[in-house]
């Protein structure tokens, strides 16, 4: 717990500062900076026209699809990093089961291909 | 003082005080640099199309950021009306204070990290991973068409291109062993990575700039079509926070980069004149040279389309990087020289 804290601890006290000095810079414009707000001026910007829709509104379920072959990738991702550290002491039958996880996975992602997840258009 | 409180105070705050006055200068440092790598990047834009780029503020305009910064901080800040304030403001924030704290476990020299930890990488990967977080909430909290449709591009190509990340990762991590940084570094010792692993450096530097949203593939702003993407409704400080940010992303990109496959402070050659030089003057320039390959990518690229950045991400990078893992695993394994 002590080694933990020792070693994890200069990582709060970074993160700290980095927030410290990214609030500064957010807030010295609200105290320094003039403020005539108009309903023009705070209205959502499209190109002179005015907002004719809520722009809270349909879009392509593709990107749904990359967001579910990215878990699916990362968590493969994360699987394989205990694998990676560990590599030279779990020998052949430690590299012969990932080689045999990857197969299954490249299956998985032959067939995506295969079905177009892949496309964009 | 009696015993009590002075061994409190050798115990605790000494360490807390140093820990902040470290923590303190490599962030000053930090910002320092960053004002003048945007300096940097506009300069060598500029010559590339035979412009002066910023020659004013300062002796050769070196003093521009900081102008620029101090515009800023004195504009108005201008929240639209629809939006969700909160979420609003905390977008910029997070996107900045993310890209920040990353930079607490880099190795600037042997013993240089503010936290030196033993999941140094893991760390990196996981605090960049959350910058799309940055994004998405300011793109869908504007409430407003260009930023919506910027963060939906920006965050599916930012997920896409950590898939290759990731993998160029693992390949790295099967020659060391370890996920520590100053082991990554140590283990060059022989070689760079950039030698026995060189198409994985490729790969990586390309999803380096895709991650970061950086031209060739910087679609979520493209200013013809999305004007600005998720900043288009962002003025004075939480754009400009946004903006550092975006580049500190950058810079901690080249620095990876550095670590993973050019030796981080290690000098090229280990003989006289090179290893007299200090270790974190040799990783500032391998920085820089990343730096300048970055800026030179943005000044000579024309920009892709994005069926065409999808392509690359998932049916080029992903296949091959896969492979590679395989391959090197085969070989270490093979030739028996798992570390």
């Amino acid at each position: 717990m002590q080694a933990l804290l020792t070693e994890y601890m200069p990582i709060l006290i970074f993160m700290g500062l980095a927030a410290v000095i990214t609030l500064a810079l957010l807030v010295v414009p609200l105290l320094a900076a003039p403020s005539d707000p108009d309903t023009e001026k705070l209205s959502p910007y499209e190109c002179g026209f005015e907002a004719f829709d809520d722009a809270r509104m349909k879009f392509d379920v593709k990107f749904y699809l990359v967001a579910i072959l990215f878990i699916i990738f990362d968590l493969e991702i994360a699987f394989l990093f205990p694998w990676a550290v560990a590599f030279g002491d779990i020998g052949l039958f430690g590299f012969w089961s990932m080689m045999f996880f990857l197969a299954v996975l490249t299956i998985g992602f032959a067939y995506e291909w295969k079905k177009g997840a892949l496309e964009w258009d | 003082m009696d015993n009590a409180s002075l061994s409190f105070f050798q115990a605790y705050v000494m360490p807390f005080l140093l820990i902040t006055a470290h923590s303190l200068a490599i962030m000053i440092a930090l910002l320092l640099a960053l004002a003048f790598f945007m300096y940097a990047d506009r300069k060598v834009w500029a010559a590339v199309q035979l412009r002066r780029g910023p020659n004013v503020v300062g002796p050769f305009g070196l003093l521009q950021s900081f102008a620029d910064i101090l515009k800023y901080l004195f504009k108005e800040v201008v929240v639209p009306t629809t939006a969700n304030k909160a979420v609003f403001l905390l977008a910029p924030f997070l996107t900045m204070f993310l890209a920040l704290s990353a930079w607490a476990v880099i190795p600037f020299d042997e013993g240089w990290a503010v936290a030196d930890i033993n999941l140094g990488i893991l760390y990196v990967l996981a605090i960049s991973s959350l910058g799309v977080y940055g994004v998405i909430m300011g793109g869908w909290a504007s409430n407003s068409k260009y930023p919506f449709l910027g963060a939906l591009r920006s965050a599916a190509q930012m997920v896409s291109y950590e898939v290759s990340i990731g993998l160029v990762i693992i390949t790295v991590l099967l020659c060391v062993g370890s996920l520590n940084l100053t082991d990554i570094v140590l283990a060059q010792k022989n070689i760079w990575f950039c030698v026995p692993l060189f198409p994985m450096f490729v790969v990586f530097f390309i999803s380096a700039l895709a991650e970061t949203n950086r031209p060739p593939f910087d679609l979520p702003e493209a200013e013809s079509e999305l004007v600005a993407g998720f900043m288009v409704e962002y003025s004075s400080t939480p754009y400009v926070v946004f903006m550092i940010g975006e580049l500190a992303n950058i810079v901690l990109m080249c620095a990876m980069t550095t670590i993973l496959f050019l030796g981080g402070w290690l000098p090229p050659i280990d003989i006289a004149p090179f290893n007299m030089v200090p270790g974190v003057i040799w990783f500032t320039l391998k920085l820089c040279l990343m730096f300048f390959m970055f800026a030179m990518v943005k000044a000579m690229v024309p920009r892709y389309r994005y069926d065409q950045l999808m392509r690359l991400g998932w049916k080029i990078f992903l296949p091959f990087s896969l492979i590679w893992v395989v391959l090197t695993a085969g070989v270490l394994q093979y030739f028996d020289l798992a570390p």
